[in-house]
């Protein structure tokens, strides 16, 4: 147990500060999330819907594009030069270096969420007073999951011709029942709902956190092994 | 000279490397002692880097045994790519592969490496910064970081100036010297004579020959023509 | 014998196979067009049901087909494995398309809408995504090892998801439940359409069966012929 979180962390640290180099990636995807939420602020019928009506579902549709969006680099980097070689010859668990990754790509997509959240606050005028925790929690949980799976499949549409459109075309169908949960708990939150009604929904996302993480750990030595 | 009797560092049995009908390697097997640097010749498309795959452990065989006398670890490759990151420093990739394997005081170990083969001044500057010959002596210190018994190298000498070839040369000889293996695939092998214990013909994924090499680089050189174009 | 030929006499195999189905499926339709009561409110369109239903269920069972497949190739790494799982996938996209088709058709007539997104429907217009999703990548990738093992941890992934797809759907339509609800399988079906739609998915299942193996087949012989390219 040592040993896997000593080279998750290293392998963590090392995509970290690689990215830290050139911050490019980090810097688009957040204003790839910032312009979402402007586009959508001006793609709809002002008069049909309001803006509290929407918010749930542009909430989570930036967060989960954004994020998909950031998982291509995780991989990316590790193409040039073969470094992914130099990975797999280590002496230490491949699901560790999963692990390391994942880890890596929850920071990136956390702090895009951190960023996207109050700007989400700010251009739809929505009140977060008493559900903020409510909403972080929601969010942790959803991308806990779908960034589980997302650098999965960037390691093997990394290898694509198409990679920027392979990616999001394997991840999607496997957002549906984070989304779909998220939105649930948000639009509660927002309307004030008591907190019972959504503790089922948060099972839900828990339970598939747990599904998919433990089935990234254990696919990913299968998928390395050539 | 290192006694017949000494465990092999490396050992290969039949190995078998196909998927469905296209065979990569056939009933391969190879032993490789302390102090013996093999060389590996054959044409383009013999199976000779996906050998060195599955010697790395980077690639499963579909039949047939790999064994190492102490797992991954004792395994360092030198392949055609440095498996550098470009925006981290030289020491950065170093220590990095350090903490990876384990190594004691990675950040230390990671600058002597680099001062033993002459990029202390350039040890803090982005590999991307780095010509090919330099990168290629970071991508060999990255590979003896953790003082592997055997090194695989693919092509160790192609594209590098004849500075960065002498250079090369001589670290290896340097680790030959010190009980460690070579496993080296070439094109050319002229370039790595001197060092080679033992040489060997990849064709079509089997051995044409195999085994300690000829006294005369010629005669090895005419074996090859007649087994290839035979 | 050789491959070549073991692999020719597979394909026959499966085009008999198929040949019985399509003879079945004619049958289903003279049974369920003659032999089988009119539905009082939907009338003529809702004959339609025995075609789409079993669809569905067939490419569920694809889908589940390729996901099983798919783990016992990473388990014992057997190419032909690898080549079922293709099979199933194009098949279970097949059988997804027409699932697919037929509920517009059944619902415009009877309900006055091309689509509704019930459970069902959804569901499998997921299943499609990730057949077309599993396909493209295999498409994309060239080294046939590669491509086996990435498109098998894609399969094994994808039926673990299907639960989740399915429960969470269903979740947010009874939350949502929409003005109307497509209930092919309400459990108050009279015992003649019950024999028609049983009838339907038996032969459906040997439609199945049949493509499989005429892919199958098909497949192992283009493998043969040394162009084991992206399929």
């Amino acid at each position: 147990m040592g040993e896997f979180l000593r080279v998750a962390l290293a392998v963590a640290a090392k995509d970290l500060r690689v990215e830290h180099r050139s911050k490019t990636a980090l810097v688009s995807a957040i204003a790839f999330a910032a312009l979402v939420l402007v586009i959508f602020n001006f793609a709809r019928d002002a008069a049909a819907l309001s803006r509290e009506a929407l918010a749930p579902s542009v909430l989570w549709i930036t967060f989960s594009f954004s994020g998909v969006i950031a998982l291509n680099r995780s991989f990316a980097l590790e193409r040039e030069n073969a470094a992914l070689d130099g990975l797999l010859l280590a002496p230490v668990s491949r699901s560790a270096l999963f692990f390391g990754k994942y880890l890596a790509n929850l920071a990136f997509v956390f702090t895009v969420e951190a960023v996207a959240l109050p700007l989400f606050v700010l251009f739809f005028g929505v009140d977060l007073t008493g559900v903020v925790g409510g909403i972080v929690l929601t969010a942790i949980l959803a991308t806990l999951g779908f960034v589980a799976v997302g650098t999965v499949f960037a390691a093997m549409t990394v290898r694509t011709r198409f990679a920027e459109l392979m990616l999001p075309l394997l991840v999607l169908p496997f957002l549906l029942p984070p989304v779909i949960g998220a939105v649930q708990v948000t639009a509660r939150l927002l309307a004030g709902r008591p907190l019972g009604e959504i503790a089922g929904w948060l099972r839900i996302l828990g339970f598939y956190d747990l599904v998919f993480i433990t089935l990234c750990l254990l696919l990913f030595p299968p998928l390395m092994d050539e | 000279m290192p006694s017949p009797a000494e465990a092999p560092l490396l050992e290969t049995q039949n190995l078998e490397r196909r998927f469905g009908a296209a065979r990569a390697l056939r009933g391969v097997s190879l032993s490789v002692r302390a102090g013996e640097c093999h060389l590996v010749v054959g044409p383009n498309g013999a199976g000779k880097t996906t050998l060195l795959r599955i010697l790395a452990g980077l690639a499963r065989p579909t039949s047939g045994s790999v064994t190492r006398s102490d797992g991954r670890r004792s395994i360092g490759l030198l392949s055609h790519q440095s498996q550098l990151y470009g925006d981290l420093t030289a020491v950065e990739n170093l220590a990095f592969a350090g903490r990876l394997y384990g190594v004691a005081e990675p950040t230390e170990q990671a600058r002597a490496r680099l001062a033993s083969v002459g990029l202390a001044e350039r040890a803090d500057e982005p590999v991307r910064a780095l010509s090919r010959g330099m990168v290629q002596r970071v991508a060999i210190a990255r590979a003896l970081l953790h003082g592997p018994r055997v090194l695989l190298l693919d092509e160790p000498f192609t594209g590098l100036d004849s500075q960065s070839s002498e250079l090369t040369l001589r670290l290896l000889a340097a680790e030959q010297a010190a009980g460690r293996a070579l496993v080296l695939v070439t094109h050319d092998a002229q370039e790595a004579w001197e060092l080679a214990t033992h040489a060997h013909l990849l064709v079509r994924g089997a051995w044409a020959f195999s085994g300690p090499r000829e006294a005369s680089l010629e005669t090895f050189l005419r074996r090859c023509r007649e087994a290839t174009h035979g | 014998m050789s491959d070549a030929l073991a692999a020719r006499r597979a394909t026959r195999r499966g085009l008999y196979v198929t040949t019985l189905g399509l003879l079945g499926l004619a049958g289903v339709y003279v049974l369920a067009l003659r032999y089988t009561p009119m539905e009082r409110f939907q009338g003529l369109p809702q004959k339609i049901f025995y075609v789409h239903v079993p669809a569905a269920w067939c490419a569920l069972l694809a889908f589940s087909l390729v996901g099983i497949a798919s783990a016992l190739f990473l388990w014992l790494r057997d190419p032909r494995l690898d080549l079922f799982a293709e099979s199933a996938a194009e098949v279970g996209l097949v059988f997804s398309v027409v699932m697919l088709t037929t509920g517009p058709l059944w619902g415009k007539p009877v309900w006055n809408t091309w689509w509704t997104w019930d459970a069902r429907l959804t569901f499998t217009l997921i299943l499609f995504f990730l057949f077309l999703g599993y396909r493209a990548l295999r498409g994309a990738l060239q080294d046939p090892d590669e491509r086996a093992r990435f498109s098998a941890v894609v399969g094994i992934m994808g039926l673990v998801l299907v639960p989740f797809v399915h429960l969470t759907v269903y979740l947010f339509r009874t939350l949502h439940p929409q003005p109307i609800v497509l209930k092919p399988s309400a459990p108050s079906l009279p015992d003649e359409m019950l024999r028609t739609l049983l009838v339907s998915v038996v032969v459906y299942t040997v439609l199945l069966l049949g493509f499989l193996m005429t892919r199958y087949g098909l497949g192992t012989q283009a493998r043969l012929k040394g162009g084991d390219h992206a399929g």
